[in-house]
């Protein structure tokens, strides 16, 4: 039973992370129908900036809570900004491009952004500092889920919950969904249609940003390749709950996450990527509109 | 027409619901040989539709799809692919103009031949007299279609460059290349002035004649249904609400009002 | 002095972007904090002026599009005109061919080997040209054939001593196999989500070949693959090369010959008619599933068959050069060379191998370079180097024909 628990709540953490990314894909696709293939990159730089800016701390000296908060805070104002930035680059000039052409672009922009942090920073991994403070509370359970698990379960919920209700009720939310449904009437309908793509794409970055911190203080390493997988990975749980669908991917990261730990866990650690993988094959071939999406209707 | 003309399409019961909604109810139609039938109604009644379901791009929720092409027994296709229903003989044109913009109006042709021809990609590969042949023999094919719909001077152009009403005409000949027993035109005269109209009008009776098929049309434009259709079905809100000849189906009270109740210009 | 305003903005905007990941560098071991902000500083001068050609570019093509609009036209480039007329194509063609064969008495052995390496991603590129360029379908899993092609000869050689002539058929056959196999589910979905399914078939290949050490010797590979041996002859490392070399010149000549051939056939046509649009297309009649799988299998085809020669030409193997940036390097040299043009193809795969080579001191930046030329080329010319351009229907001879036989 405690090796259950153990694999329940490690699979609650990496689905917890799972879903933080795989809502930036869900949005954007949301809005534009565009697989943000760089969206992985993404939160790896938002795990760089956390890291550099918590060095520069640690130098300065600065007290243990106050290089969390503000190294977690640099790398989603960075995160953002790259998103914002990214899009405006790759993807603006091609708003009417044929479907293809933004994919390519992504594609590029990744192995471009990817590259990038390996040149300007190195391509050996990196150990991440602890910024989790230990929980006294949950010493008891130490053995079933640590401190960081804790935090990024919590977090998560907070984010998710905060996102929940700014898509509801802000004002910038309607907008978002208005234009997801209908781009061309949100824009008839006065929706300044480009302000709603850049707030998405910096929404999407900072959740990622978020996930990137967390997950790289959690295993204590990163490099520059760990958004290609996550990526991936974050792009399967969109799917999987349905993409397009926010509720979905949160769903869908949980039971991604579960997947892997319970598989690893009972089955083999060597296939880990190919359980998420095959998971992802499996539900494009049979179920495509994912498990909270709606199958588009055909126009013609 | 003669009533006593086989039918070669019978149309019994179709419903098409989306999610809650139910877009078609329970509609009967039916085409037979060598007639023009159209299908009218006001806009969102259906009829696009119901051109989705008998042609394979929608599965009818409930009801059945029948052809008889060559009088030989029905044949139940719904729910069958749509480039299969095109093989059995049904070709349709499109509301909102579907040509391949980037290919040359007479390769637009040529596509319409691809389920009438067999090249392999080991024909491809080695040209072999019969590739050569079958190739030689879908240009002409192609180009005679063009010429019929007065299309030939365009044969070169990319489809994307040419006038609206010359769209609608390659769309024509496009379906027309497929060998249809049944020709689906929908709203082929939108967007045409009052003369491309009546000479689209005499098109489509030249067509029918030429090629021995029937023809189905949805239009809006009254004048060319009712002097163009041997019969008419009408539909509003997805369902049936009359069918006959023009004469009949004019003097329908219900059609009346449902077309003065919604649309006066019609 | 609005542009001045504006480049300046753009290069602080990028100056406070690349601070962090630029201009420090974190020794988290030894807690040490190494600045480079001179970098960032460059990166801000170079930005600066970069923002100008930028928006020259977008100013450009935008009126680009416009004059486009306005004639009904494209323009064709000089170069195109050249290569329209035939007394210059065929002496330039005869040229370029007498340069390859002349290739491996003129150059080092070490050139001929990059040579042979750049032909292998010409056929690559030839093949992926096939699936992404003439059906439109983006398929970011491609190397995982080009790995079955190269793992079949290298196991079947393993442990039955296959050798490579029989292996060469075998390879592509398991390629084409695979691209039935993969390609049926998965062919329904749409676009994009092809992409990631592809991707995701791609990365469980060379996941399996990875983990299943037993059967394939995991990550450390297969070593010691023989060369291929042509009754006798060509013995030794350099005539085994040239050999190499020539015979990846004869499959590059049989690869064009039947893209070309396929290109402008009835299936090329309807590839075609596929990309522009699916539901009319599958209203004239043309199987959407068949004629993609079609694509879908024949461009494997050529990935198993490289594979072959590029396990030959190594004479070792391992996973680690089955990873996605290879396929997203083929893909690179199908997007920049210009998707559906074979000529542009070519010289994406010679530009986009050759240069990186001849210029070491930036192959790092290789990478780099590569994922920036795919966004620029999407955003500034989508047709790539060279523009793709179908084989027009003679209409003359047809209304000649026609005319002859009405008259």
């Amino acid at each position: 039973m405690d090796y259950f628990l153990e694999l329940f709540f490690s699979g609650l953490t990496r689905g917890s992370i799972y879903a933080l990314i795989a809502l930036g894909y869900t949005m954007v696709y949301g809005i534009i129908e565009l697989i943000n293939f760089a969206h992985g990159e993404i939160y790896m730089i938002g795990a760089f900036v956390g890291l550099t800016v918590a060095g520069v701390l640690t130098s300065f000296g600065f007290p243990a809570t106050s290089i969390m908060v503000l190294a977690s805070m640099a790398a989603i104002v960075y995160a953002a900004a790259y998103g914002y930035t990214l899009e405006k680059i790759a993807y603006r000039p091609l708003r009417s491009a044929p479907r293809l052409s933004p994919l390519i672009s992504a594609i590029g922009m990744s192995i471009f952004l990817q590259n990038y942090v390996m040149l300007a920073q190195t391509s050996d991994f990196i150990s991440f500092p602890s910024l989790t403070p230990e929980f006294a509370f949950l010493d008891k359970y130490s053995s079933t889920i640590g401190s960081s698990d804790f935090l990024i379960i919590v977090v998560a919920a907070v984010v998710m919950v905060l996102l929940t209700l700014f898509i509801k009720f802000t004002r910038m939310g309607k907008a978002m969904r208005a234009t997801a449904q209908n781009r061309k009437m949100a824009m008839l309908v006065g929706v300044n249609v480009d302000q709603v793509i850049s707030v998405t794409f910096i929404v999407g970055s900072s959740l990622a940003a978020v996930g990137g911190v967390l997950i790289a203080s959690h295993i204590g390493q990163i490099n520059f390749f760990i958004g290609f997988i996550a990526g991936i990975k974050a792009f399967t749980a969109a799917v999987l709950g349905g993409i397009g669908s926010v509720p979905g991917a949160m769903l869908g990261g949980l039971i991604l996450g579960w997947t892997e730990s319970f598989c690893t866990g009972y089955v083999s650690s060597d296939y880990e990527d190919v359980f998420a993988f095959a998971l992802l094959v499996i539900i494009l071939i049979f179920r495509p509109s994912g498990l909270l999406g709606k199958a588009p209707i055909q126009k013609v | 027409m003669s009533n006593e003309a086989r039918k070669v399409l019978e149309v019994k019961g179709v419903c098409k619901d989306f999610g809650g909604l139910r877009a078609l109810d329970d509609v009967d139609l039916d085409v037979r040989e060598g007639e023009i039938v159209a299908l009218i109604g006001p806009n969102g009644a259906g009829k696009t539709t119901f051109f989705n379901c008998i042609t394979g791009i929608y599965t009818p929720t409930f009801g059945e799809v029948n052809i008889d092409p060559t009088g030989d027994g029905f044949k139940r296709i719904n729910g069958i692919k749509t480039n299969y229903v095109t093989e059995m003989g049904m070709a349709r044109t499109f509301q909102n103009i579907r040509l391949f913009p980037s290919m040359s109006v007479i390769e637009n042709v040529m596509i319409g031949c691809h389920c009438r021809t067999k090249a392999s990609f080991l024909g491809a590969i080695f040209r072999d007299p019969r590739t050569k042949k079958e190739e030689q023999e879908t240009i002409i094919k192609s180009y005679e279609l063009l010429k019929e719909l007065g299309l030939e001077q365009f044969a070169d152009e990319l489809a994307c460059n040419l006038p609206y009403g010359a769209q609608r005409r390659l769309e024509i000949a496009r379906a027309l290349a497929t060998d249809p027993f049944l020709l689906l035109l929908d709203e082929p005269a939108a967007g045409m002035n009052p003369q491309e109209t009546l000479a689209l009008e005499g098109l489509i009776v030249s067509i029918k004649e030429k090629h021995n098929i029937s023809v189905l049309l949805i239009e809006h434009d009254m004048k060319m249904v009712m002097s163009l259709s041997d019969r008419i079905f009408v539909l509003e809100y997805g369902r049936e609400i009359a069918h006959g000849t023009p004469q009949e189906v004019s003097e329908n009270p219900a059609v009346i009002k449902a077309y003065l109740g919604e649309d006066l210009d019609a | 002095m609005e542009g001045l305003k504006k480049s300046l903005l753009v290069s602080l905007w990028f100056m406070f972007l690349t601070l962090p990941i630029v201009g420090v560098f974190v020794n988290t071991i030894d807690d040490v904090v190494i600045w480079r902000l001179e970098r960032v500083l460059y990166v801000g001068i170079c930005t600066f002026f970069l923002s100008f050609l930028w928006r020259f570019m977008i100013s450009k093509k935008e009126a680009g599009a416009k004059r486009d609009e306005e004639t009904g036209e494209e323009q064709i480039s000089a170069f195109g005109k050249i290569l329209a007329n035939p007394s210059f194509y065929y002496p330039l063609l005869a040229g370029v061919l007498v340069f390859a064969l002349l290739f491996p008495q003129l150059f080092s052995m070490y050139q001929v080997n990059i040579m042979i390496s750049a032909l292998i991603y010409v056929v690559l590129g030839l093949g992926l040209n096939i699936v992404v360029g003439l059906a439109g379908l983006l398929d970011l899993g491609y190397v995982a054939f080009y790995a079955v092609g190269a793992y079949s000869y290298a196991l079947m050689n393993l442990y039955w001593g296959v050798n490579f002539w029989v292996a060469l058929p075998i390879g592509a056959l398991l390629g084409a196999l695979c691209g039935i196999i993969l390609g049926f589910p998965v062919l329904r979905l749409r676009g994009d989500y092809l992409a990631i399914v592809t991707l995701g078939f791609g990365e469980i290949i060379r996941l399996v070949l990875e983990n299943w050490g037993d059967f394939t010797h995991g990550p450390s590979g297969i070593a010691n693959i023989p060369r291929p041996d042509f009754f006798g002859l060509f013995t030794g490392l350099s005539n085994s090369i040239h050999f190499m070399y020539y015979l990846m010149i004869v499959l590059v000549i049989f690869t064009i010959f039947i893209v070309n051939r396929l290109k402008n056939s009835r299936i090329g046509r309807a590839w075609q008619a596929l990309r522009e649009d699916e539901i009319a297309c599958q209203a004239m009649g043309i199987d959407k599933v068949k004629t993609k799988l079609m694509a879908f299998s024949i461009g494997a085809t050529w990935a198993g068959l490289v594979g072959v020669v590029f396990a030959a030409k190594t004479s070792f193997i391992n996973p680690a050069s089955f990873t996605f940036l290879e396929s997203a390097i083929i893909l690179s040299i199908v997007v920049l060379g210009g998707m559906g043009s074979i000529l542009g193809v070519i010289l994406g795969a010679l530009v986009l191998m050759l240069l990186p080579e001849y210029l070491r001191a930036f192959s790092e930046y290789r990478m780099l370079v590569f994922g920036a030329t795919m966004v620029l080329v999407m955003v500034f010319r989508p047709q790539g180097l060279v523009r793709d351009v179908r084989k027009k229907i003679d209409i003359a001879a047809v209304r000649k024909a026609l005319g002859g036989a009405n008259e």
